[in-house]
């Protein structure tokens, strides 16, 4: 007969609200692994958007994310001639607050070249900008529903298409509108303003400035060798994709990612602490049980047998729970929590594991009863 | 009274001692204990606290180690000059020692005929057969309409009778029983102390009690009393 078995189905209700609490314990170090990935990944959406090779920024800048950049907006066609570049278009970013629905409304305003690289990396719902002004493409996060209309700096947009998922490192929700638009929120001043700037003869900064060129090349083109070939030009620097990625996840993200991986760190050590600490005690209470085993003939592997079973099942269990509870929830927090296959198999394992050391301690304290503690009260 | 003693006693305890500490710490908690309990016999370990009869009880089942001493259980010689003479001493119980507890000790998750099975299963046996043997023990035993009972369901003559059953289970010759009807009242102790006489007989088995109970002083065949580690009276 299985004795594992038969214990926690003799007190099945508080096993299983055992089970809860380490599920819910679990789900908590899920969501925190889903945070960290949710943050590094969210730190890559909006560099990754535009699918494209390379990025060219103000000399001596690791622009547009990490350092501001600015650079003429006519230097797209200059890149654009540069052997193995196939496509090239100009791109601003900019972080804006915009009222919506009484309140405020953090938008991470990109802005493109309609038939360029730079746009969205794909329309989940309703269509792409068609007209070149005052249409939008906002991420479904930002709340923002199609048709709906939004004023941003001195003008009015129409959400015409929404996107999924398109955040960026601070995870505010990307909103799409025509570089020509951008570049006037960004860069224009306001009539008053720019009044004065025309009286003391300062007036004659011009509109086409960006943040960036980006570029696809031929798949036969070397990144570095473009790159370099840019760089040796006034004025600019050139990166790739990858190193673009790099600097987003080593230098924007990194002490945010350090900080939710140290603390995810400490939430499984404290988890294995609670586990060790569950599973020893549900041993202990059972000594008495354990030293009348060992009295009337059963051997020392049925009881380590009994543990051991015992300490996965509340694994196994508590995993279960904790894992579809994260699941279900996930969608529903305010940034994303991304969680693949392979991260649930990890913590999995690592529950395993913990598990079987933590059985351990309470088999290391049934082995150690003695029979004769089964004598007298 | 035990109508007829064999030749061959179930028990032979030959010098038996056992300290505890050493130098000035030193504790003799048996001294030269030698004794012979014969099938059918019930006899009572008597003796005042720290008389050393629970030490007694726990060299005779096996799980204390004397300090010296030989010692036969139903023939078998099991310790000689203070040395185990068989390696898996738990198994040696499984076979030849059934245990009866003062709180009758049954697994709480076991019902009452699993209480009794697992002896049989740790012997061997496949689970229909220790079900049904334990089954017709408990029968014998007149508790066979609570064989799937929970302990926590039983009262403790029920409970006390499933524990007998249990250490009768595989059948063996020699039954330690400590306090056995320290928990019951003087009826059901009585019934306890005729039920185990009788097993004793039907089975030609010997028990062995430490008790504090003088209303089930008569029920024994001999009584040994021990006094500071010593066998003092028979």
């Amino acid at each position: 007969m299985n004795l594992a078995y038969r214990d926690i189905r003799h007190k099945l209700g508080r096993f299983l609200l055992t089970c809860v609490g380490l599920g819910l314990l679990l789900g908590v170090v899920l969501a925190m692994i889903g945070i960290y990935r949710g943050l590094v990944v969210d730190a890559l959406t909006i560099a990754r958007a535009p699918a494209v090779d390379l990025w060219v920024v103000e000399a001596n800048t690791r622009g547009p994310f990490a350092e501001a950049s600015r650079i003429p907006g006519d230097l797209r066609e200059a890149v654009a001639r540069i052997a193995g570049v196939t496509a090239a278009g100009s791109i601003t970013y900019q972080t804006v607050e915009a009222e919506h629905q009484g309140g405020k409304l953090r938008l991470y305003v990109i802005g493109y070249e309609l038939t360029r690289p730079g746009g969205p990396p794909e329309i989940a719902e309703g269509r792409d900008i068609a007209r070149s002004h005052y249409e939008m493409a906002a991420d479904r996060s930002s709340g923002l529903t199609l048709g709906e209309r939004i004023r941003i700096g001195r003008r009015t947009f129409t959400v015409v298409g929404l996107t999924r998922n398109q955040v960026n490192s601070g995870g505010d929700p990307a909103v799409y509108i025509t570089l020509a638009d951008a570049q006037k929120l960004q860069f224009e001043l306001a009539p008053a303003a720019a009044r004065v700037q025309l009286a003391r003869g300062t007036s004659s900064s011009s509109l086409n400035t960006v943040n960036a060129v980006v570029a696809r090349l031929h798949p036969n083109a070397s990144p570095d060798a473009t790159a370099a070939t840019i760089r040796r030009w006034k004025h600019l620097a050139a990166i790739t994709q990858d190193d673009q990625e790099l600097i987003l996840s080593r230098s924007l993200v990194d002490r945010a990612r350090r900080q939710i991986g140290l603390f995810t760190s400490l939430l499984l050590v404290v988890s294995a602490v609670i586990i060790a600490l569950i599973i020893y005690t549900m041993t202990m209470e059972k000594l008495k049980q354990i030293a009348t085993l060992k009295l009337i003939g059963a051997p020392d592997r049925t009881i380590i047998g009994m543990i051991v079973q015992q300490a996965m099942a509340l694994g196994l269990i508590g995993f279960a729970i904790g894992a579809t509870l994260i699941i279900g929830i996930k969608d529903y927090f305010p940034r994303r929590v991304v969680l693949e296959p392979d991260n649930v198999a990890v913590l999995g394992v690592i529950v395993f594991v913990v598990c079987l050391l933590s059985s351990g301690l309470g088999v290391r304290a049934a082995l150690r009863v003695d029979p004769a503690t089964a004598l007298g009260g | 009274m035990a109508e007829q003693e064999s030749d061959t006693p179930l028990v032979r305890l030959d010098g038996i001692s056992k300290h505890f500490g050493e130098g000035e710490t030193r504790v003799d908690a048996l001294r030269d204990v030698s004794l012979e309990v014969f099938p059918r016999q019930v006899v009572a370990l008597l003796g005042p606290s720290g008389s050393g009869k629970t030490t007694l009880l726990n060299i005779i089942g096996c799980i204390l180690d004397p300090s010296a001493g030989a010692m036969e259980l139903d023939g078998e010689l099991v310790l000689h000059e203070g040395q185990w003479q068989r390696r898996d001493l738990r198994r040696l119980r499984l076979e030849k020692i059934g245990f009866i507890f003062q709180f009758h000790n049954l697994l709480p998750f076991l019902d009452a005929t699993d209480n009794v099975a697992i002896v049989l299963q740790l012997a061997g046996a496949d689970r229909g057969t220790a079900r049904r043997r334990a089954g017709d023990l408990l029968d014998d035993l007149e508790i066979g309409h609570r064989k799937y009972a929970m302990p926590a369901k039983l009262s403790g003559g029920e409970a006390q009778r499933v524990a007998i059953a249990r250490a009768l289970a595989n059948s063996p010759r020699i039954i330690l029983a400590d306090e056995p009807t320290a928990a019951l009242d003087s009826k059901r102790a009585g019934i306890v102390m005729d039920l185990l006489r009788n097993l004793a007989v039907e089975r030609d088995a010997a028990i062995i009690a430490v008790t504090h109970d003088e209303k089930i002083f008569d029920r024994f065949d001999r009584i040994f009393h021990l006094r500071d580690g010593q066998l003092a009276d028979t």
